[in-house]
Order: structure tokens, then C-alpha cells, then sequence
């Protein structure tokens, strides 16, 4: 496949050349308004059908509730100053997160059988803003994962720091977190192309990406390989955010700006990826 | 003056009346030639029909002067612009309706209308009044605050076309636009695409593997078979080409191909048969 994709922005690039200022702001908020058109799209489906968000908090619960209580009740794990509940909250709401932006790709997938992406992509909308609207979109269900955990949060009694700034810390962590697996969903959905293959694909992602993380264990009781293994995996930097900014005396390992650089960072490279993809799904 | 733009210019200026070209424009896949050398010139205003069974390379075809999918050789103008090289300047002036139900199910006929109206960056200020304009004009006004599951295959079509009509494009491609529709349905389709040609003055192209459709709505129509155009002309044209009175456009398309028109991949005919269920 030695085709490029020309037009998109490549080819918006090129024509701007000889432009002035104005034209480059035009083609930013041109890119936004695509970028937020998607993510409007996907909130108004939701808004017509919303049964999907309650059944997705039964799992956090479970979790929360049942392993948690356990090894509460064992105190194997060492978590600092922390109880082991108020260690395991964020962990898990950055699981739940990373639990439904990991199928989302399969949108895409859907979106081809139906037809609905060729027109998509017969639009003058930039590849790239249709992928990151996809990415914010997934960040609209992630938010209410994050009330869901709230809430359940409050009812087990965890130390939740409510400032409004680690409320709005928390929200925006859990957005970047949607938006990071999502895309990377994206790209794996373009590269198997199929249902079933994806479902599988996806099944034997989650477990490892979960369990080679900070999420319900602190990295340090790890054996060496594993923790090699944890620190280029994003949802450690989610985590190790979210432990900082969710819980009263929450401890951060890297520091909120390494997490937040590592999560926009990585967003960047697989937007760029999944926007190259995207377009082949339907060759 | 760019030498783009100079080039894209003097297209323009010297096929005033061609709005899109093709030059043995190719699409291979694997050892399949999809389409084989298609060269063709359509003019402004005129509606184009592309027709042939299954698999003859019709949707290949659309796919590529959508910018969908990229030729392997040859190529291919509209207004000017190179399919390959300005691909994004071709999009913002055509609309495409795609042979597989591209409406969503799960938003409203408004909804679907208003996403597309912001994504064409149509402004503001006349988004309501176009919106409202082609639902009126589709003969669906009534039903804009209903979810599109609930809506008859007719109304999902024509839902489609106003769609893609929202931005006033200079081509119109319509991939099969009547598969899987009862007649009646299909007639009111036929009445909206040709009342939206002499209002506009839109270009169209479609698909087609009815042939009484080709012979009701096109201008002129390409008969394809295996890649290739087997035979072009008005309809009128063709039926005088093979003589004779009573003669249909069903007859010609056996007489250039020596085929029946019932051939088809597998896939193709699923893929057929999944539309014409989601409309049904």
C-alpha cells in the first residue's frame, strides 16, 4: 500500500501556503467544529438511549464492592497512608473507563456495515477531527462512569478530596483516559476490520492492560519485568492522576504534570495513527 | 496565482460544460480489476447512469470519484479538481449517497440533517431555514422529530438525499439509489432526484441495476459489464444501436454484455440483500 492520503490536511497545508493568518484560523476552528460536531452526534444518541450508562455501573459496583471489601479485610497490600478502598477507588474508575473505551472501535467497524462512515468520509470534515470527535465522544461516557464511582465512592465512606478543582482534575483525567483508549481502539478496529475478530482482540487487551498497571496494587510490588511493562502502559499515568487528584492525601509517583504530559502525548501520536487508518476501513 | 490554482482554472475554463472527467481511470484488487480503463465525460447539468449487474465495478466507481478510494491508475476531474491531488477541495462540492443505509437510526430525520449541515460548515444563519427547506421539500416535515428506526425504507432514502443536498453540490452520486424499495417508494424517489435536477441544476451520477430506471431518469447511461463500459449513449440512442422498434434498455444491456442480469458475488448479493432489509 504505497497510496497516501493526500486531500485532508496535507493538502489543506499545501493551500495555505500563500494565506494569511485569517486562513489558518479559519482552518482551526474549521477542524474544532468538525471535532464537536462528532462528539454532538454521539451525545444526542445517547441522549435517545441512555439504558447503556446504567447497565455499565453494575461492574465498577461489583468490584468496589465485593474485591474491594476482601482485601480490605486481608491488608496484603501495602498502600502508604491510604486505606485500601480509598487506594482502590480511582483505580477502578479508571478501569471502568478503560473497560468501555477499549470496544469502543468497534463503532467504526458498525459504522462501515452500515454505510454511515462513507459519508463520513466523502465530507470535507479532516480525518483527524473525525477521530478526535470519536475520542471526545468516548469521553462523554466516561463522565458518567466518574458519577457512578462518585457516588459509590461517597456511599463506602472514601476520603474524597470535593474541591472543585479536584472534582474538574478528575473529570478532565477521565476524559484523556476515554479519549487515549478509544483511539487506540480506533486503530485496532481499522487494523482486524471485522466484528468478531475485534471482540476477541479486545477481550485479550483489557486484562493485561489492567492488570500491568497501578490500578488496584502500587507498582513497587511488582516483579522488575512487570513494572518495565507498567510504566509505558498509559492507564499507570491515568491512575497515578486520578490517586492524586480524587482522594484526600493521595499520593502521585510521577507528578500530576509527567501524568497529564504522558496522556496528551500519547493521545497526539494515536490520533495521528488512527487518522492515517481510518479512511482504509473501507477499501 | 498558484500553479494549482492555474491549472485547476484553466480545467475549468476550457471544459465549461464537463463537470467531471474520467481518464482510464483503474481500480485493482489483488488480481481483480474492479474497473478497467473507464473514460467518460459528463456534462453540467446532466444525469448520468452507470449500470450493469453486481459486480460490474459501478460502486468501485462512485468510491473513487468520492475520494473514497484511491484509483490505481488513470484519473479523474470533478470542477476541475483532481480526485487524488485535491481530494479535499473535491469533497466539499460533492454529495454521495451510498448504496448501504447511511442515515442514523438512532438520531432523528432533524437530527441527521443537523449534524450534516454543521460538518458541511453550512452557516449559522441559514442552517434552520435549509434544514426545514428539504424536509418540507422530502415530504418529510412531519416525521423530522422521529427516530429514523421508526421510518419507512422510502423515507430513509429520501432522507439520504436531502443530506446530501444540504450544501448545494456542484455532483450529485447516488449508489443504487432505489435497491430494496417497493414501487411505489421507488417512483416517489424518482419524482424527488428529478425535481432537485431542475430546481439545482445539479450533476448526477448513480448507479442502477434496474434498467427501467436508467430509462426513466437518465440523460444518458453506461452500460458496464466486468470493469469495462461495454456501451455509452442516451438511451434512445442505445436502443436504436441494436434497431428495432419495442426494443428495451434490458435488451441492449443482453445484447452489449451477453450476459443475464442476474450475476453477482456472494458478498455483493448479502450486501444487497442487507440494504434492502434495513429499508423494508
Amino acid at each position: 500500500m504505497r497510496y497516501q492520503e493526500q486531500g485532508g490536511l496535507h493538502e489543506d497545508l499545501l493551500n495555505l501556503k500563500w494565506t494569511t493568518p485569517g486562513n489558518i484560523l479559519a482552518a482551526i476552528t474549521n477542524f474544532a467544529g468538525a471535532t464537536l460536531t462528532i462528539a454532538e452526534l454521539e451525545a444526542r444518541k445517547l441522549h435517545h438511549d441512555s439504558t447503556e450508562l446504567i447497565t455499565r455501573a453494575v461492574q465498577p459496583a461489583l468490584w468496589l464492592l465485593i474485591f474491594g471489601e476482601v482485601l480490605a479485610r486481608v491488608r496484603a497490600i501495602p498502600t502508604g497512608n491510604l486505606s485500601y478502598i480509598d487506594f482502590m477507588t480511582p483505580g477502578i474508575l479508571a478501569q471502568s473507563v478503560l473497560f468501555i473505551a477499549i470496544f469502543y472501535g468497534i463503532a467504526v467497524i458498525w459504522e462501515r456495515d452500515l454505510g454511515i462512515l462513507h459519508k463520513l468520509l466523502a465530507s470535507p470534515a479532516p480525518r483527524a477531527a473525525l477521530v478526535l470527535g470519536k475520542a471526545l465522544s468516548a469521553g462523554e461516557r466516561g463522565l458518567s462512569q466518574a458519577v457512578i464511582i462518585y457516588l459509590l465512592a461517597l456511599a463506602l465512606g472514601v476520603r474524597i478530596n470535593w474541591t472543585i478543582t479536584a472534582v474538574v482534575g478528575v473529570l478532565v483525567v477521565v476524559v484523556l483516559g476515554s479519549a487515549l483508549f478509544s483511539t487506540f481502539s480506533l486503530i485496532v478496529a481499522c487494523l482486524v476490520r471485522t466484528r468478531e475478530r475485534f471482540m476477541g482482540v479486545g477481550q485479550l487487551l483489557t486484562m493485561p492492560l489492567f492488570f500491568a498497571s497501578n490500578a488496584i496494587y502500587p507498582i513497587s510490588i511488582m516483579p522488575i519485568w512487570l513494572q518495565t511493562i507498567s510504566q509505558v502502559n498509559p492507564l499507570t499515568y491515568e491512575v497515578d492522576a486520578l490517586r492524586a487528584l480524587m482522594i484526600v492525601g493521595g499520593p502521585t509517583v510521577y507528578g500530576l504534570m509527567v501524568d497529564l504530559a504522558m496522556l496528551l502525548v500519547t493521545i497526539a501520536i494515536l490520533v495521528i495513527m488512527a487518522a492515517r487508518l481510518y479512511p482504509r476501513v473501507i477499501f | 496565482m498558484s500553479d494549482v490554482q492555474t491549472e485547476v482554472l484553466a480545467k475549468q475554463e476550457g471544459e465549461a460544460q464537463t463537470l467531471l472527467e474520467t481518464q482510464l481511470l483503474t481500480r485493482r484488487f489483488g488480481t481483480l480489476t474492479a474497473v478497467d480503463g473507464l473514460s467518460v465525460s459528463i456534462k453540467s447539468g446532466e444525469m448520468f447512469g452507470l449500470v450493469g449487474p453486481n459486480g460490474a465495478g459501478k460502486t468501485t466507481v462512485i468510491k473513487m470519484l468520492t475520494t473514497l478510494l484511491p484509483p490505481t491508475s488513470g484519473n479523474a476531474w470533478v470542477a476541475g479538481y483532481d480526485i487524488v491531488k485535491h481530494a479535499s477541495s473535491v469533497r466539499r462540492i460533492i454529495g454521495y449517497v451510498p448504496q448501504l443505509v447511511s442515515a442514523d437510526g438512532a438520531l432523528t430525520g432533524y437530527e441527521n440533517l443537523l449534524i450534516f449541515a454543521k460538518l458541511y460548515a453550512i452557516p449559522r444563519a441559514e442552517r434552520e431555514q435549509r434544514i426545514r427547506d428539504s424536509l418540507e421539500f422530502m415530504g418529510l416535515a412531519e416525521v423530522s422529530d422521529k427516530l429514523v428506526r421508526n421510518y419507512s425504507g422510502g423515507m430513509i432514502r429520501r432522507l439520504e438525499v436531502a443530506q446530501s443536498m444540504l450544501h448545494r453540490p456542484k455532483a450529485l452520486f447516488l449508489d443504487e439509489p432505489t435497491v430494496g424499495l417497493d414501487p411505489i417508494a421507488r417512483k416517489a424517489v424518482w419524482e424527488h432526484i428529478k425535481r432537485l435536477r431542475t430546481d439545482l441544476g445539479t450533476t448526477f451520477l448513480l448507479t442502477t441495476h434496474y434498467m427501467e430506471e436508467a430509462d426513466h431518469l437518465c440523460d444518458r447511461v453506461a452500460i458496464m459489464h466486468l470493469g469495462k463500459v461495454a456501451a455509452i449513449g442516451t438511451p434512445a440512442e442505445l436502443k436504436a444501436s441494436i434497431g428495432g422498434n419495442g426494443v428495451t434498455l434490458e435488451d441492449v444491456f443482453v445484447h452489449y454484455t451477453g450476459a443475464e442480469l442476474d450475476s453477482g458475488s456472494y458478498r455483493e448479493v448479502s450486501r444487497t440483500r442487507r440494504a434492502a432489509r434495513r429499508l423494508a
